[in-house]
């Protein structure tokens, strides 16, 4: 998308939205700010207790969105402005850590053991199927249906 | 004078749960009655001082004593009297000893209405939770005394002002009856590993203990949910804290430790699950009063900041859970196990169950520690937030609640898929009718919005499929299938009514997740904004000086198509002794959605800058949970739950003497 038309999108929508104080900033075109606001939930608000900065309305939370929305308006995919938040805030910024060995065990742990589950119920599910269900003998039988009649 | 005598009542008590510790189980080992009898009176003796204990505390609250450092670091003269009184636990010390008190009050009422226990059983129960009183109380007194004396003070620090709230008056304690219930489940479980003997009889004393505690649970983090909702402000419910984890993870075991107790009672199945479920509820119980507290999981440095407490709760944990463990793993191989099932059965569904709650338990146990893990050994930060838990989380509960209209229909042993799915079709041609009309309504949201919509009122309807298929309906009549609904087994009522309450918990998550609009409007007096259909009028502005906080509140008017619906008052409070200031939202509640309007800043202009929320079917969220506690005390009252062994009914009586003169 030509680079021009973009950015004549974001004045178009400046001057529409009334808004300038805490969230009220200003917005990109609908589209954009679609992208936005999905990135915003995976980011930290590097200060908050335990923040998205979607929902906080510390000072910088206002930051990071705007750079998000910079980063957006310059053209970068979603990849490309996560590498640039890591490298300035370190990856405490992703709320969603990336998958690589270092998070292994954690993207890991929820399938895994899931599979470790499913594979001891088989084991008992084999060993369990080795017992045959014990046969009732003739008199037994015979008293089953004396005791049913009455 | 009065606080003194708390302290000593709390001395008291622990020099009585240091002898309940070894003279009941003594008794037990060695078989002598009138050892293992003292238990019955020294649990009560136990309640009664600790309650004198707490009760002197809540007096020097409530009497604004701040000659006591924790009343002064923690009240106010101003308060008003209800959180002066709420205020007892509102902090570190007081909380512990309302934590206590609740153990010694759940080990006193085992020993009231637990007379028809075997004998050994109640002692060496009793026994283990005396071990939990000694220890904690020793914490109490050693790390944590919450009646110490200082040079009296003319006013004290303020109670949290986020903590100054009705929600805080109901929902700690809530929670802790909750986390503590499981103490006698994990007492149980103890004892019956000490004796090496377990039956379907254990289960069914278990598992009234296990309702109670899972019912004030589920309350208690409904309660903080929605406490968060409209205290915090941003309009969020649920936000994968630490905090908040904790008090899950005992929630999503305890449910499936129910489900396998109900196993076990019937089917004499799943024994050793059950009992290690009920040690790793507990346990996980503690870590989330604890590790919480110890402030282990917010930051690794709250933790080094006091060290000594930190560290007794590290010891306190290690030993209960690693010696629970240890215990299991030396003598759970005693234990028989019994009962055979088909994959397809009762017993198979609530295997299945079982395998997805415990795995998302541990999938969210993995995510809270794991920041703080990875921090101690590389030293780098690293988060794990609310998309981490939504994905994983969510990709786990989904096939949960896919299957779960099916548990229940099916029946024990060997169950038959195919007369299911007959029975269940009208609860899915109801849910398939239900997405196309959605399709069609709600234009804008994901594809998937619909399809989810459906899966929830499949929940809903396929929970009454059992209901329904007992009342014989519709061949038997109305008239006829009504009476049989009215003697419906509580249980089955029960069963349909917390499966419902899942399913309306997730309609309410569904619409509010996607349909949610938010907008800002910036208004000065007399202007109006449009929001959500809605027109909100900013009429006037007031300050206002109340006890120990100043307040502005901003007045709205709210129209619908000209008419006044409704009015708002969303308000932004300062508390001078804290320097801390909170904001009050308005919440307008519009059938079963919310308006949540919170008011962002006052500009020296005199223009107001608004948050404004439409929070659709978001009530549901909490109206399924009350459903799931109304289905947890529908249960309590069935005949066969009865804490300790049930009696039988009147006519069953005459059945019961009928048949032992005919054997005779």
């Amino acid at each position: 998308m030509p680079r021009s038309f973009l950015i004549f999108g974001v004045i178009a929508w400046a001057w529409l939205s009334s808004l300038s104080a805490a969230f009220a900033e200003q917005q990109l075109e609908p589209a954009l700010e679609e992208r936005a606001k999905l990135l915003f939930i995976e980011l930290r608000c590097v200060v908050c207790q335990n923040q998205s900065i979607r929902d906080s309305d510390a000072d910088v939370a206002k930051d990071l969105r705007t750079i998000v929305r910079e980063q957006i308006v310059a053209g970068k995919s979603d990849r490309e402005i996560r590498t640039f938040l890591v490298d300035r805030y370190g990856e405490f910024i992703l709320l969603k850590p990336v998958f690589a060995w270092h998070t292994f065990i954690l993207w890991a742990a929820p399938f895994g053991l899931l599979l470790l589950a499913g594979a001891l119920i088989f084991r008992a599910g084999r060993r369990q199927s080795n017992f045959v269900e014990a046969e009732l003998s003739n008199e037994e039988e015979q008293e089953i249906a004396r005791l049913l009649e009455k | 004078m009065i606080v003194e005598l708390g302290h000593m009542a709390l001395l008291i008590a622990f020099s009585l749960s240091v002898f309940q510790s070894v003279v009941p189980m003594w008794g037990a080992r060695t078989n002598a009655p009138n050892l293992m009898a003292t238990a019955d009176i020294s649990s009560l003796a136990i309640l009664g001082f600790i309650t004198l204990s707490f009760c002197a505390l809540m007096w020097a609250y409530a009497t604004s004593d701040f000659s006591v450092v924790n009343v002064w670091q923690n009240s106010h003269s101003q308060m008003p009297f209800i959180y002066k009184l709420s205020g007892t636990w509102g902090n570190h010390e007081g909380s512990m000893l309302l934590w206590v008190f609740i153990l010694a009050l759940f080990a006193a009422a085992v020993g009231v209405f637990g007379k028809n226990l075997p004998t050994t059983l109640r002692a060496n129960v009793l026994g283990v939770q005396a071990w939990l009183l000694t220890t904690f109380l020793f914490f109490i007194v050693a790390t944590s005394n919450p009646f110490a004396r200082q040079t009296p003070t003319i006013e004290g620090q303020d109670l949290n002002p986020i903590l100054q709230d009705i929600g805080l008056a109901i929902h700690p304690p809530m929670l802790y009856v909750g986390y503590v219930g499981f103490s006698i489940t994990f007492a149980f479980s103890i004892a019956a590993l000490i004796e090496g003997r377990i039956d379907s009889a254990w289960a069914r004393w278990v598992r009234p203990w296990a309702m109670i505690a899972w019912i004030f649970l589920t309350a208690g983090i409904a309660m903080g949910s929605y406490w968060a909702y409209y205290e915090l402000g941003w309009g969020g419910w649920w936000f994968w804290d630490p905090v908040e984890n904790a008090s899950f993870l005992p929630w999503l075991s305890g449910t499936a430790l129910l489900h396998s107790a109900l196993v076990m009672e019937k089917r004499d199945s799943l024994k050793i699950w059950t009992v290690l479920l009920a040690i790793i509820t507990f346990s996980l119980s503690l870590l989330g009063t604890f590790l919480v507290r110890s402030g282990v999981l917010t930051s690794v440095h709250t933790f080094a900041s006091d060290p000594a407490r930190g560290l007794f709760i590290l010891a306190i944990l290690s030993a209960f859970v690693g010696g629970a463990l240890f215990l299991f793993a030396f003598r759970a191989s005693r234990l028989e196990q019994g009962g055979l099932f088909a994959p397809i059965s009762r017993e198979g569904a609530l295997v299945l169950n079982n395998v997805l709650l415990s795995t998302s338990a541990a999938t969210v146990l993995v995510g809270t520690l794991f920041p703080v893990v990875y921090e101690a050994i590389t030293g780098a930060k690293i988060s794990v937030g609310a998309p981490f838990f939504n994905l994983t989380f969510g990709a786990l509960m989904l096939p949960l609640v896919l299957v779960l209209p099916f548990g229940p229909l099916l029946g024990w042993k060997r169950g038959d898929i195919f007369a299911v799915c007959q029975r269940l079709m009208f609860a899915l041609v109801i849910a398939v009718v239900v997405m196309i009309i959605a399709f069609g309504f709600l234009e804008s949201g994901p594809w998937i919005a619909p399809l989810m919509i459906a899966i929830s009122v499949w929940l809903i309807v396929g929970a009454f499929a059992e209901v329904l298929q007992r009342s014989g309906f519709p061949k038997a009549g109305l008239k006829k299938s009504l009476t049989r609904l009215v003697g419906l087994k509580r249980s089955i009522w029960s069963t349909a009514i917390a499966h419902a309450g899942v399913g309306v918990t997730m309609l309410g998550i569904v619409f509010v997740t996607i349909y949610e609009t938010e907008s800002v409007a910036i208004l000065n007096p007399g202007e109006k904004a449009e929001a959500a259909g809605f027109e909100i009028e900013f009429e006037g502005y007031q300050t206002q000086s109340v006890a120990n906080y100043s307040e502005e509140i901003v007045r709205l008017s709210i129209r619908k198509d000209g008419k006044l619906v409704s009015n708002g008052s969303p308000s932004k409070r300062f508390y001078p002794a804290r320097q801390t200031p909170t904001s009050e939202a308005s919440i307008n509640t519009f059938g079963f959605s919310q308006l949540y309007i919170a008011l962002g800043e006052v500009r020296p202009d005199g223009a107001v800058v608004l948050r404004i929320w439409w929070k659709p079917l978001i009530t549901l969220i909490w109206l399924g949970t009350v459903l799931m506690v109304l289905a947890g005390g529908i249960s309590l009252t069935d005949r066969r739950a009865r804490i300790g062994s049930p009696k039988l009914s009147k006519s069953r009586e005459v059945e019961a003497a009928a048949e032992a003169s005919a054997i005779a």
